[in-house]
């Protein structure tokens, strides 16, 4: 059963299609993100779920349910929002329980949830400061606990590990994904970072200009993106227009092909199948694990190739800039992008 | 700032701004406690209570007293309600007529208060109803009101949106918001906002000359003794006690909303 | 979610489907908060000042000491005879001259606040300057007479440095000078710009207080020395503060009636010509004729700081 459903969801405002009739089925218990760049629509759409924008045409369902008539107080689903949005004039244990408290439970129960799931995010110390007190990271625990004592069936959350440094983003992620899978709840993500929608998620939608372009799993996505956009967005992605192909490797249509599906070597090999291009290196990045070689083609084109470290460096030093070298790569590591 | 001590010259200055701000006032202190009679001399030739002995015994001082508080009162509850009702408003929503009415609450403080004074008492002719204590309420509630619209507006723009957003996704509605997330921290400097007010329209003379049928307020007392030269010092200890008194609620005002990036009190 | 209905939730049902009812109708919502006070500014305020610019057009019967509701130009036109067009000018000129002399005089305070002090003492400073703002106006006006009276404070000082000669050769400057200090111009003017002082001192103080350091640095860096950098950098981007100071001593200044009947020489100002005309004499149009000066002559000024960025500077 489908737990948020959009249905040709438009939202405009004046001129803007912030929202371009979108239609997705997001599932029961999925991790789904949407991810973007600054603009596509992916947080204007997880606001429509939540009831703080409403739609232009179209419908939303949140379990089967119409939700465009219901206040955001209404929805079985709560926000974990961007800057946190602690309440700073209550405690962090009256911050959690706050949602029990406004339906009416009582006292003794409600301290008794909210310290449980503060618990649950490891912070129950915490319970009787004021957020000012707290660091990012604590705080970014706080609003977690705040949504799911509630129990909803839909946790949304606005780019929530924006705010963190990338070693405290890293933990958050494996944490959220943990807990995820614990209560077994719907997550829906909204990020621009594609790691991390990749390394997280069940399910990636892909917002451009407030059009999906594709929804898929992440290895899906990585693998055979269908456009352009989605290729270069999510992981580095050489896209050869049909021209460019047609006369590289004889097929036509616009292709991508990634950087560590490329080989360099110093001269073309005879007899083998796979494209062949002959190109200048312009510029070598050293980057620990691998490392990124910049070439440009006869008609001025760039190319990446990404070629990974495993060797002792000693071995790898062939190359320089300048060096005119031979890419390589087999045509089935091709992918042919749908255009628009 | 190329160095981080000032230039002499501009200490100086500013220190003695300070002091040129201050010194009238102090003057003022200095002759309440004067035991001469004749207090425009100095100076002062003796320290005495006498003065507020006697001033406290004057019916006319309490009467005046009084008056000025009850309008105080009434004024600054409507100006409360009616100014944070104006800035629950105006502090969002764009729609049509925004920029006019923003415009039409600054001007009662932005025209000078003759204007005010005697527009209203035009009105109160033509409608026929008699100057009193009604009409001074009135004159004073609607600058007022302005004064804690101020304060309450800015205080809702820095109530970051998504506070409310928060409240009404964990299941509160408009009303659970106000009262849970909106209202204490609007508090402060709703109560800074009355404070404020509180004085000011302690303190107003200008729109109540016109305003006042033959009530007195405190500040139209004074006006009148200024024409009695034999009765200077319990002038003095009025003109005194009437500023200690307006300080405490400046002071409550600026303590309420020290912490802000908007003090109150910091323009009208 | 699976629960039921807690006695709480069954209580406030109908309280929720008001509130839900005025969450959807947001247009509705804004008119219920804005109808009040909207009201009152408009009947209360606006509908007066109408009424009183109105009268302007009314006609003053000088036998009969009578207003009659004829319309008609006459009070407009008695604005421009010389003895009226005197004590406009006369009033906007102390008005400018004060504005003026109050942001020379604000400045240094402001710029010292703004930029050298912190903390306890900034707080100090502040409410030293926010207290004889609020400090009730007719003491403040009070003070002043019984300073510059003859026999007080001023002239005791005066005698003791001797300096009572420069006092009488000020006085007998024309336009400036008078009789004594407290019926002179210059007792008026320096009552004036005491009174409307801290009203400028904030606003610069503010802007001031807005500039980051790193411009001044960057002007620094560049080469310039500090009275460069005070005149490139920091002068105009404390503008604004200057602007909308002026505001309050500009209008301030241009309504007033009381100060320049407790000091200074006689001759009325916009103000007195309000009150007296309105009081004794009945001749409400002519004193609505006269209100109409400031309004105008504010607007006026408004129009041109509003270009300076004084809005944004309030």
């Amino acid at each position: 059963m489908a737990a948020v459903q959009f249905i040709n969801v438009s939202r405009i405002f004046g001129e803007t299609k912030a929202v371009d009739n979108v239609s997705i089925d997001i599932q029961d218990g999925e991790f789904f993100s949407m991810l973007g760049p600054s603009g596509s629509g992916k947080t204007t759409c997880l606001r429509l779920i939540a009831g703080f924008e409403t739609l232009t045409s179209g419908s939303i369902r949140i379990h089967g349910q119409e939700a465009s008539q219901l206040a955001p107080y209404e929805r079985d689903v709560n926000t974990v929002f961007q800057d946190y949005a602690l309440f700073p004039h209550m405690t962090v244990l009256e911050n959690v329980a706050y949602g029990l408290m406004v339906k009416g439970v009582g006292k003794k129960e409600r301290t008794h949830k909210a310290m449980e799931a503060l618990e649950r995010v490891a912070l129950g110390f915490t319970a009787a400061r004021k957020p000012a007190f707290l660091s990012g990271g604590q705080r970014q625990r706080v609003a977690l606990a705040r949504a799911l004592v509630n129990q909803p069936s839909v946790l949304l959350l606005d780019e929530p590990l924006g705010a963190l440094d990338l070693k405290l983003r890293e933990q958050m992620q494996g944490e959220l994904k943990k807990l995820q899978r614990e209560l077994g709840i719907t997550f829906i993500f909204v990020t621009h970072d594609q790691s991390e929608a990749l390394s997280m998620s069940d399910r990636v939608a892909v917002f451009n200009n407030g059009r999906i372009e594709q929804v898929d799993t992440p290895r899906e996505l990585y693998l055979n993106p269908r456009t352009a956009f989605v290729a270069q967005f999510v992981g580095t992605a050489n896209v050869l227009t049909s021209e460019l192909s047609l006369k590289l490797t004889g097929l036509p249509g616009s292709r991508s092909i990634r950087p560590e599906h490329i080989r360099l070597t110093p001269q073309p090999a005879a007899g083998t199948d796979s494209v062949q291009v002959s190109a200048i290196l312009k510029d070598i990045h050293f980057q620990g694990a691998a490392t990124r070689y910049e070439l440009a083609l006869e008609g001025g084109e760039k190319l990446f190739v990404s070629e990974a470290n495993n060797l002792p460096v000693s071995a790898k030093n062939t190359f320089h800039q300048g060096q005119p070298v031979v890419a390589c790569w087999d045509k089935d590591a091709m992918v042919a992008l749908v255009e628009g | 700032m190329h160095s981080k001590r000032a230039p002499w010259l501009l200490k100086l200055s500013a220190w003695g701004g300070l002091v040129f701000l201050h010194f009238p006032l102090l003057i003022i202190a200095i002759y309440a406690f004067n035991t001469e009679d004749a207090a425009f001399s100095f100076p002062p030739k003796g320290f005495t209570l006498h003065w507020f002995a006697v001033a406290a015994g004057r019916h006319d001082i309490l009467d005046a007293v009084w008056l000025s508080v009850q309008i105080a009162c009434y004024a600054t509850v409507i100006a409360m309600v009616l100014g944070t009702l104006a800035a629950a408003a105006l502090y969002r929503r764009d729609f049509y007529g925004k920029n006019s009415i923003t415009l039409l609450f600054m001007l009662p403080i932005a025209l000078p208060g003759i204007i005010t004074g005697l527009a209203l008492l035009n009105a109160f002719h033509a409608a026929q109803i008699e100057p009193g204590m009604l009409t001074i309420v009135i004159g004073h509630a609607t600058f007022c009101m302005v004064i804690v619209y101020n304060n309450v507006i800015a205080r809702f723009r820095r109530i970051t949106h998504s506070l409310i957003e928060a409240s009404m996704d964990l299941g509160a509605d408009g009303w659970q918001t106000f009262r849970y997330i909106i209202l204490p921290n609007l508090s402060t400097a709703l109560l800074a906002g009355g404070m404020l007010a509180f004085a000011l329209s302690f303190d107003e003379i200008i729109v109540t000359t016109f305003t006042a049928g033959h009530e007195r307020t405190l500040p139209i007392w004074l006006l009148n003794q200024l024409g009695r030269p034999r009765e200077v010092p319990v002038t003095n200890v009025v003109a005194l006690s009437l500023m200690v008194l307006t300080m405490f609620p400046i002071l409550g005002a600026w303590y309420l909303t020290r912490n802000g990036s908007d003090v109150a009190g910091d323009g009208k | 979610m699976d629960i039921s209905m807690t006695p709480y939730e069954k209580r406030s049902r109908r309280g929720r489907a008001l509130v839900t009812f005025l969450h959807r109708r947001p247009g509705f919502y804004l008119a219920l908060l804005l109808v009040p006070p909207l009201l009152w500014f408009g009947a209360v305020y606006l509908g007066s000042l109408f009424a009183l610019l109105w009268q302007g057009f009314y006609t003053f019967d000088d036998f009969t000491m009578t207003v009659s509701n004829t319309l008609t130009l006459a009070n407009l036109k008695a604005l421009f005879d010389p003895v009226n067009a005197d004590i406009i000018l006369r009033t906007v000129t102390m008005a400018l001259l004060v504005s003026f002399f109050s942001a020379v005089l604000a400045f240094p305070i402001a710029y010292y606040m703004a930029r050298y002090i912190t903390g306890k003492k900034k707080a100090f400073f502040y409410i030293a300057i926010m207290m004889p703002m609020w400090a009730s106006y007719i003491v403040k006006a009070y003070a002043w007479t019984l300073l510059l009276s003859k026999g007080g404070v001023l002239q005791w000082f005066l005698e003791h440095l001797g300096l009572e000669p420069l006092l009488t050769a000020v006085l007998s400057l024309p336009g400036i000078g008078g009789n004594t200090l407290s019926t002179s111009g210059m007792g008026r003017f320096w009552v004036f710009v005491y009174i409307w002082l801290p009203f400028m001192i904030l606003p610069i103080q503010a802007a001031l207080e807005r500039l980051p350091p790193s411009l001044i640095q960057a002007s620094e860096d560049l080469g310039a020395k500090p009275w460069q950098t005070l005149r490139y950098v920091i002068f105009p981007l404390a503008v604004p503060g200057i602007a909308a100071g002026s505001i309050f001593t500009f209008s301030l200044t241009l309504g007033d009636y009381i100060i320049p009947q407790l000091v200074g020489p006689p001759g009325y100002y916009i103000g007195n010509m309000v009150y007296s005309q309105q009081g004794s004499i009945g001749n409400m149009p002519m004193a609505a004729a006269f209100t109409l000066v400031p309004i105008v002559l504010i607007a006026l000024y408004l129009s041109m700081v509003k270009r300076l960025g004084a809005f944004d500077a309030l």
